[in-house]
């Protein structure tokens, strides 16, 4: 149904940033603060976009195409990307492998326009980034592997489609293993705690925010509009993955995971109040734990 | 009645032991306790005990067998304790090699844990069911722990850690077998059937091979840690050499026959179901590495309760490879564990005395024993002799059936390479003991007391040894018979 | 019934994993106990609510498992400063590796030792050589006594979760005397423990060397 997907990323388009938002409301709930309004997200996106920024002379095109590569690619992404029942615009075999890459490409970009501004700083952030991503690209290659087993076809968008009911209900065991590496994927992803904190801006704690230091500007917004898609793109692999398709009629099952995804950022928002941060160097523990259950729902998927 | 007792005597005297406060009381406790239960055994050739608890409880010739070898050694080993618990101080004693202070365990808790150690083991005789026969073997490992960590230092600490921790891992690879079994009968019907071994026998046409051959192999990994083939063996050589000398004796030569009844127990199950090959060939192989592991470990030892310990890891390799090659040398296995049984505990009896009289356990620093010791000497050859097969002993005897039974079963080259370890083992441990006993005696010259309840024990075994080599009584050539025919007819 | 005991089976993975990658001392005596509640939950899941007995043995085993075992472990070191262990002999990164192979090899088995008559191809033989496996591993890569102390836990649970799921219907006294086996067994290690500790002033198995033999 060609509609109800343009609607789908027509929606992760506009309600992203509501994404972030509700995980900062959530968070100062916890905290007992009252927090920032639910569209502050699109209040700076706003403001970003309407100042001018200012450039370093050791830079080079690298710099501005960092934030911009990083959008499209996830722009992309989202046209493969199914949602329930909602098939991806683009479906064909091996989807998943360019969904992957995409998403690679963007975090290319984004490193490489950190290395470029010479800061070693940055460079750090972007050493961690890679290391980082190695792992979440095993763990996201592995969960999908192990969908794909059980729904019988290579293609995102039929990873999702493709599952009844009855199947589901029949291999809860994948699917729920499978939807707990891509959580940690998201939370890693998304530099949330327990991987990293989005609030300090302290070397001790930065993968992510420590890249996007020198950007000012249209290009931050464009970065602040990427992580909101980014949250609504790896929040859509966790719910496929864990969610049943549930609901005959096509557009109560729409609007019911739509609630879903703010489910799931309230539960983000939770999570990040109650741990506390790793050690860096326990983050690999975690991610080849995650790993290690994925090898485990590929196993259970293949008996 | 017969076989209740058996099991209620060492266990209400190993429970009195933790309670009777005097020393001179539960020394005579042991020493009743001990005497009934052979007393109780010996019967028990006579009238046939009838089985209890359904079929749980079932003492056949098989188990009658070892349960005789392990009772007599049990008392030997009490007589030699009255005289051994009475020269171990309770307050604080320095180490040999290391000179600093230890102490001892409570003597009620060494008393009370050896009877109910006993119990243990008869348990694990006095059974054709294989959930008891677990519980039986896992309860030994429990109760002889303690015994090992009589000696209280690090050491000893460290041995009675490694024989904890992997002998419980075997058993618990041992309970997977069970399990295994038990799926492979009802793993086609979904029926499930009694665990005893008369009902395996029964149904053998109808069990799963892939199962059972699975079963088989956690079986013998698992029992055969607590039987001490290599490479599993490790706990061995560390038990036996800081445990105390009547414990050791109990260990090689009682409680390693036990483990090896748990898998003698099975042979028929395979033979029934026709996997007799397979089995067979698993134990040629394990029992040849055992030997082999024991001759690499015996060349250059310099401790002789060591030397010992690998030693108990040769026997039971060649245990193994009798059974494993059937026929004659499966006869000649079952009369080889009488043999070692008795040879190995008149060793680790004297090496007690050895300790005490030079206070080392390094080959290196005994010298001279003849002067010192003479009649300790005069056994300790002997007894070397003994266990190292040659003649005129029973262990020469026994090991020379065994060959026969390779070469008529057409396995030359395993004959082959036994003969050769053998010889290994014989060289290394000829020239500890000679080393032992000639030569100057390099200290205090002076020649040592020698009570005789220190080499009674020993004394009897060699005697017993060298009738046996000479001429095999009918009575041990019919317990012989019997129990080799339950093992199996391969 | 049959989705929750495979369910049930796959915790018991996650938790095998997760004690794998653990360092902290009481998270690891947690999730051992743990294990036992899962046992006894997969117990009254295969073999049905209905009877008294099950509910008893069910109880027994949570009792012991979950609760007396952590307790004895707990008090053993508890003269010890020990928080967590530190530099095991091999690190965590590769005992994370380490399950994931291990999970494959036991897969591997499992498809080699079939079920026939389970309707649903049921995870309890993976998931019991599984667990074993990392059991073993703990023993062996571990330094601190107590972390192999709970290696041979985890190796036990294996087993008994395999027969729970799979195997034969014991007799009472039987379940219980291997239930009494295995409560005499921890408890002597707790003791051996606390002696250990005692004796070296830590429980750091790598410093127990001084029986050895070179060939």
């Amino acid at each position: 149904m060609l509609l109800s997907s343009w609607l789908f990323v027509v929606c992760a388009i506009f309600l992203s940033p509501l994404f972030a938002g509700i995980i900062h409301r959530t968070k100062a709930f916890f905290a007992g603060r009252s927090g920032v309004p639910l569209l502050q997200s699109y209040y700076d996106l706003w403001k970003l976009l309407h100042k001018s920024a200012v450039i370093s002379r050791t830079t080079s095109a690298v710099f501005w195409m960092g934030p911009a590569v990083s959008l499209a690619a996830l722009l992309t992404s989202l046209l493969l990307l199914p949602f329930g029942k909602t098939p991806a615009i683009f479906s064909f075999p091996g989807s998943f492998v360019v969904f992957a890459y995409l998403l690679a490409a963007g975090r290319f970009f984004v490193m490489s326009a950190a290395l470029d501004t010479g800061s070693s700083f940055e460079g750090m952030g972007a050493s961690r980034e890679a290391q980082f991503g190695i792992f979440t690209e095993i763990a996201l290659f592995l969960a999908l592997t192990a969908v794909a087993l059980r729904s019988g076809s290579f293609s995102l968008s039929d990873m999702s489609t493709l599952v009844t009911a009855q199947e589901w209900t029949g291999n809860l065991a994948v699917y729920g293993l499978a939807g707990l590496v891509l959580f940690a994927v998201f939370l890693t992803e998304n530099a949330r705690i327990p991987v990293d904190d989005p609030n300090t801006h302290l070397e001790l704690t930065m993968i992510h925010e420590v890249m996007v230091l020198d950007h000012g500007g249209p290009d931050l917004g464009w970065i602040l509009a990427a992580d909101g898609l980014k949250l609504w793109i790896f929040g859509t692999l966790v719910l496929n993955a864990v969610l049943p398709p549930a609901l005959a009629h096509g557009g109560l099952d729409f609007l019911a995971r739509l609630a879903a995804l703010a489910v799931l950022a309230v539960v983000t928002g939770a999570v990040e109040s109650v741990m506390a941060r790793l050690r860096l160097g326990r983050i690999p523990h975690l991610l080849t734990g995650a790993v290690a259950i994925a090898v485990i729902a590929i196993g259970l998927a293949l008996r | 009645m017969i076989l209740l007792s058996l099991l209620a005597v060492p266990l209400a005297g190993g429970v009195a032991a933790f309670v009777v406060r005097s020393d001179a009381w539960r020394r005579r406790l042991l020493a009743c306790a001990a005497i009934l239960h052979t007393a109780l055994t010996l019967a028990a050739w006579r009238i046939v005990p009838a089985p209890v608890l359904g079929e749980w409880l079932v003492l056949d010739r098989l188990g009658l067998f070892f349960l005789t070898i392990t009772s007599l050694l049990f008392l030997a080993c009490a007589v030699y304790g009255l005289h051994y618990l009475r020269t171990e101080s309770a307050g604080r004693q320095e180490d040999a090699e290391e000179s600093f202070l230890f102490v001892n365990a409570p003597e009620a808790r060494f008393t009370g844990c050896l009877l109910l150690f006993l119990a243990a083991m008869t348990l694990v005789l006095a059974t054709r069911h294989l959930a008891i026969l677990w519980i039986g073997i896992e309860a030994t490992t429990l109760a002889s722990a303690p015994l090992i960590y009589f000696h209280r230092h690090h050491r000893s600490l460290e041995a009675t850690w490694k024989y904890l921790l992997i002998c419980s891992v075997g058993i618990a690879l041992a309970l997977l077998g069970i399990f295994f079994l038990a799926l492979s009968a009802s793993v086609e019907s979904g029926a499930s059937i009694p665990l005893t071994v008369d009902h395996f026998v029964g149904h053998a046409a109808s069990l799963n091979g892939r199962w059972m051959k699975a079963a088989f192999l956690c079986f013998l990994v698992g029992y055969g840690t607590k039987m001490g083939l290599a490479p599993m063996h490790t706990w061995l050589p560390d038990a036996h050499s800081e445990a105390p000398s009547m414990v050791s004796a109990l260990l090689s030569g009682a409680l390693l026959n036990c483990a090896m009844v748990g898998i003698l127990r099975l042979l028929p199950i395979y033979d029934a179901a026709g996997y007799a090959a397979f089995c067979q060939s698993l134990l040629v192989k394990f029992g040849l590495f055992s030997m082999l592991v024991a001759a690499v470990f015996i060349i250059a030892q310099r401790d002789f309760k060591r030397m010992l310990a690998y030693s108990s890891v040769e026997h039971m390799g060649i245990l193994a490879l009798g059974i494993g090659i059937g026929g004659l040398a499966k006869w000649g296995a079952v009369l080889h564990a009488v043999n070692h049984s008795l040879a190995k505990a008149m060793m680790f009896l004297l090496a007690g005395n050895i300790l005490r009289i030079y206070k080392t356990k390094t080959i290196a620093e005994v010298k001279g024993m003849l002067r010192r010791a003479p009649v300790t000497a005069a056994l300790w050859t002997a007894g070397f002799l003994a266990i190292a097969g040659a003649p005129p002993f029973g262990i020469f005897l026994s090991e020379f059936i065994i060959l026969r039974g390779m070469f008529q079963g057409g396995h030359f080259w395993a004959g082959g390479a036994y003969l050769l370890l053998l010889s290994v083992i014989f060289v290394g441990m000829a020239g500890a003991v000679t080393s032992m006993t000639q030569g100057e005696s390099c200290c205090e010259g002076d020649r040592v007391k020698e009570p005789f309840l220190s080499f009674a024990p020993s004394l009897v075994f060699a005697v017993f040894l060298l009738i046996t080599g000479l001429w095999i009584p009918p009575f041990l050539q019919n317990a012989v018979e019997q129990a080799s025919r339950i093992v199996g007819v391969f | 019934m049959d989705h929750f005991s495979d369910l049930i089976l796959v915790a018991l993975m996650l938790s095998a994993v997760a004690l794998l990658g653990t360092s902290r001392i009481a998270g690891c005596i947690r999730i051992s106990a743990a294990q036992g509640g899962l046992l006894a939950l997969l117990l009254l899941c295969v073999r049905g609510t209905g009877s008294p007995y099950f509910w008893a043995l069910a109880g027994g085993i949570a009792v012991l498992k979950g609760i007396v075992f952590p307790w004895l472990l707990r008090r053993a070191i508890r003269e010890t400063d020990v928080q967590c262990e530190n530099i095991p002999s091999v690190n965590y990164l590769l005992s994370l590796g380490w399950a994931a192979v291990s999970f494959a090899v036991a897969s591997w088995i499992s498809s080699l030792l079939s079920v026939p008559f389970h309707q649903a191809a049921s995870p309890a033989v993976a998931a019991a050589v599984f667990m074993i496996f990392s059991g073993f591993f703990l023993i062996v890569a571990r330094r601190l006594a107590l972390m192999q102390v709970l290696g041979f836990v985890t190796l036990e649970n294996g087993v008994y979760a395999f027969g729970l799921a799979l195997a034969y219907d014991f007799p009472f006294l039987v379940e219980l005397g291997i239930l009494l086996d295995i409560f005499v067994a921890v408890f002597v290690m707790g003791i051996m423990v606390f002696r250990i500790h005692r004796a070296f002033d830590h429980i750091d198995t790598r410093q127990m060397t001084n029986l050895k033999d070179e060939p």
